[in-house]
């Protein structure tokens, strides 16, 4: 085998999410990471080359390199969230790139809903803006475990610690009100790369790591829940064939908890306990399995199990009900509708449900919460009860972002509505 | 106690196999895009892998532009003895002949195009309601806004302005008569992780992943093989070159990397030290800048 082979096939994956206002540089340092990384090869570069030529911009545009549709070549602007990968040699990274701007809250809330880190930016010149405790919000809302604040732009205010000082204090009186359990500051320039990947000789008095340093090394294995046992069942595996006749595995992906042959389970609606007789996945079995492993498991005893149900340990079950209060997130145009039915899917089970009560509507610039204008149109959030036509099992969000998360779906249009956090 | 993860190719293999499980428990007749390259093999392993012991539950579906690889071909109906899985071939050729789209001309005439006909019609006439791919969001600019599962209305279109939002890993696969979704379980995989994943894997590949000597000529930059239904310019001429293929598409614009690799290690290699992306060598993404974006809304692959 080779030098380089086999090393990288022991990474980490980590996802994490960038937001920032349109002209705080965001395409810029993320085209930097992809730059500085090598990720970027000789056919983009050069046909962003020509492209920044064509367009008359002085040198290469690296924010070229992200905007991905027709659309937003035209106009300018990233509409969508948008997917980029890189890799160095500890860690692969996926960026959900979305838009700043206000009216696109529903992407940022997308693109947060899967990713361990969050990456806010900030413009030197302008400090802590509205839009930076929006994204801050979405980010704590959405459980994002780490939030990296990169201010960037540093050369246009002279490298000057004063003002790196300014905005971190601005920004941590209103993270106060927020629940982020880890958050950092790097004064960086996406555009000469100053304390991206390369310690800049210009902040001499930054004693901290470089944003790159922070990619690859904040710790995340630790921000999957593993000890609360949460199987949902996602399909039931039975082979027609004679080898395997009796065969019937419960296929799924842990959402929660370690799961070991041998150990007593409660399956749910149903209550009853069993015990897990293998832990299979293509030709072996594992002896344990854990978050986010996707596995099929077979139990001693004969029961009745379908989709939409969910093993659990026998101590530390879900919650069981069909009120539910929630965060909801609002993603159409149609407004929510009070007394509106909607479908449900919360982990591999459907459902339907109406919405009783609008508690609260957040205000996210003041992060007030009005209780005078409740309605909940597109990018507002908010708080709501609903009822369920069968119980959900969940757990609330801030345990688990797997059984706590929901989406509702318009019953018409079969659109996705509604992004929900459970309470 | 020591620190349980999984590294960056487990947990891919995971979501993936969490995508194709949702696909056979929220559709009633989907289908597997197999094209016989490398990111439809590995679909296809992942689907095996998802379903294990059961088969898989759904049949694949090979558009063939009659002018794919005859190791192309061959590689496939080996796969699929072996494996005991179903193949529904459907060609392109029988479309030009019921004059349900006619072929291009001139020395840069591809069938890239009109295979997007064959597959709807394959869609609508098997009544499929779902249809897996091995798209990547990596593979090309307009696919990094695609979701895992992409809606398409009763015409086979895709609307990237008007895209479901997709949050967690909860996929919404509602859809009203006649539409249908495209489900691509590899979004988040890029080519090395592929690569990476065929070794550990030990997944079998069709030969012309591997370097061997093969009649090409050079076009606009790019080597292409040479067939007997190629027309050559006054300019270009045929020679015999060690080549291997870095994408298998249509001969006609596959492009060929010079090269000596001879093992998936030698690839993973090669690439991990490649400057041109992979689809550079797509001769049929060079015909404009949204040349992917305006084939995707038309109900591409």
């Amino acid at each position: 085998m080779t030098e380089s082979a086999p090393g990288y096939l022991d990474m980490e994956l980590m996802r994490f999410t960038t937001a920032g206002s349109v002209d705080d540089g965001k395409s810029t340092l993320i085209g930097r990471l992809l730059f500085d990384s090598k990720a970027i090869f000789e056919d983009q570069m050069e046909a962003i080359t020509s492209a920044s030529i064509r367009k008359g911009d002085e040198g290469v545009n690296l924010a070229l390199l992200t905007d991905g549709l027709r659309a937003e070549r035209e106009q300018g602007i990233t509409i969508d969230v948008a997917y980029r990968y890189f890799a160095t040699p500890k860690r692969k990274f996926i960026i959900a790139d979305t838009p700043g701007h206000i009216q696109y809250t529903r992407n940022m809330v997308t693109g947060a809903s899967t990713a361990n880190l969050a990456l806010i930016l900030v413009d030197s010149r302008h400090g802590v803006i509205e839009q930076t405790l929006r994204h801050a919000y979405i980010a704590s809302l959405l459980q994002i475990p780490h939030v990296v604040i990169c201010v960037n732009k540093m050369d246009l205010v002279g490298y000057s610690q004063k003002v790196f000082e300014q905005i971190r204090g601005q920004f941590l009186k209103f993270a106060g009100k927020l629940d982020i359990k880890d958050v950092r500051f790097v004064p960086i320039s996406a555009k000469f790369g100053d304390n991206v990947v390369e310690r800049s000789l210009n902040t001499g008095w930054y004693e901290g790591p470089t944003l790159m340093y922070l990619l690859e090394n904040i710790h995340i294995a630790g921000d999957l829940n593993l000890v609360d046992v949460r199987f949902p069942v996602q399909y039931v595996i039975r082979p027609q064939s004679d080898q395997f006749h009796d065969y019937r595995g419960y296929a799924g992906r842990l959402a929660g908890g370690i799961m070991k042959r041998g150990d007593r389970v409660k399956v749910l609606p149903s209550g009853l306990v069993s015990k897990i007789k293998s832990i299979d996945m293509f030709n072996s079995s594992l002896d344990a399995a854990f978050a986010p492993q996707s596995v099929s498991i077979t139990l001693e005893d004969d029961l009745d199990i379908s989709r939409g149900d969910m093993l659990t340990g026998v101590k530390n079950g879900p919650l069981c009900e069909q009120d539910i209060r929630l965060m909801i997130c609002w993603l159409n145009k149609k407004p929510m509708l009070l007394n509106g039915k909607y479908a449900v899917k919360h982990t591999t089970r459907d459902v339907r449900c109406i919405v009783k009560e609008v508690d609260y509507k957040m205000n996210i610039n003041t992060l007030e919460q009005d209780y005078e204008n409740r309605e909940i149109g597109l990018n507002d959030i908010g708080c709501i009860s609903i009822r369920t036509t069968k119980p959900l099992f969940f757990d609330p969000y801030r345990l688990n972002r797997t059984t706590g998360s929901l989406i509702l779906i318009d019953e018409a249009t079969n659109e996705t509505v509604g992004a929900g956090m459970i309470i | 106690m020591e620190e349980l993860k999984v590294n960056h190719l487990r947990e891919l293999e995971s979501e993936s196999i969490f995508v194709i499980r949702e696909v056979a428990a929220q559709f009633e007749r989907p289908t597997l895009l197999f094209s016989g390259g490398k990111d439809s093999i590995v679909l296809f392993h992942l689907a095996r892998k998802a379903f294990w012991p059961a088969k898989v539950p759904f049949p694949m579906l090979h558009i063939d532009t009659g002018h794919n690889f005859q190791e192309t071909l061959d590689f496939r109906d080996d796969l699929m003895e072996k494996t005991g899985a179903s193949c529904i071939a459907r060609l392109v050729q029988d479309s030009i002949n019921n004059g349900r789209v006619v072929e291009e001309k001139g020395v840069n005439a591809s069938r890239n195009v009109l295979q997007t006909v064959t597959l709807l019609d394959a869609i609508e006439e098997h009544k499929f309601d779902c249809a897996l791919g091995g798209g990547r969001r990596d593979e090309e600019k307009a696919r990094a806004k695609e979701r895992f599962f992409s809606h398409r209305d009763e015409f086979g279109q895709w609307d990237p302005k008007n895209q479901r939002p997709e949050l967690w890993n909860i996929f919404n696969g509602r859809k009203l008569m006649g539409e249908h979704f495209r489900v691509f379980p590899i979004s988040n995989w890029t080519e090395l992780d592929v690569w990476q994943y065929i070794f550990m894997e030990s997944i079998e590949l069709p030969c012309l992943y591997f370097t061997h000597k093969r009649k090409v000529f050079k076009r606009d930059g790019v080597w292409l093989a040479w067939a007997p239904f190629i027309q050559l310019r006054d300019s270009e001429k045929v020679e015999v070159r060690d080549v291997r293929c870095r994408t298998i598409g249509d001969i006609t614009c596959t492009g060929l990397t010079l090269s000596t690799a001879n093992t998936v290690e030698d690839i993973i290699v090669e690439i991990a030290a490649t400057r041109v992306t992979e689809r550079g060598g797509r001769y049929d993404d060079k015909r404009s800048d949204a040349a992917m974006e305006d084939r995707k809304k038309e109900g591409y692959f």
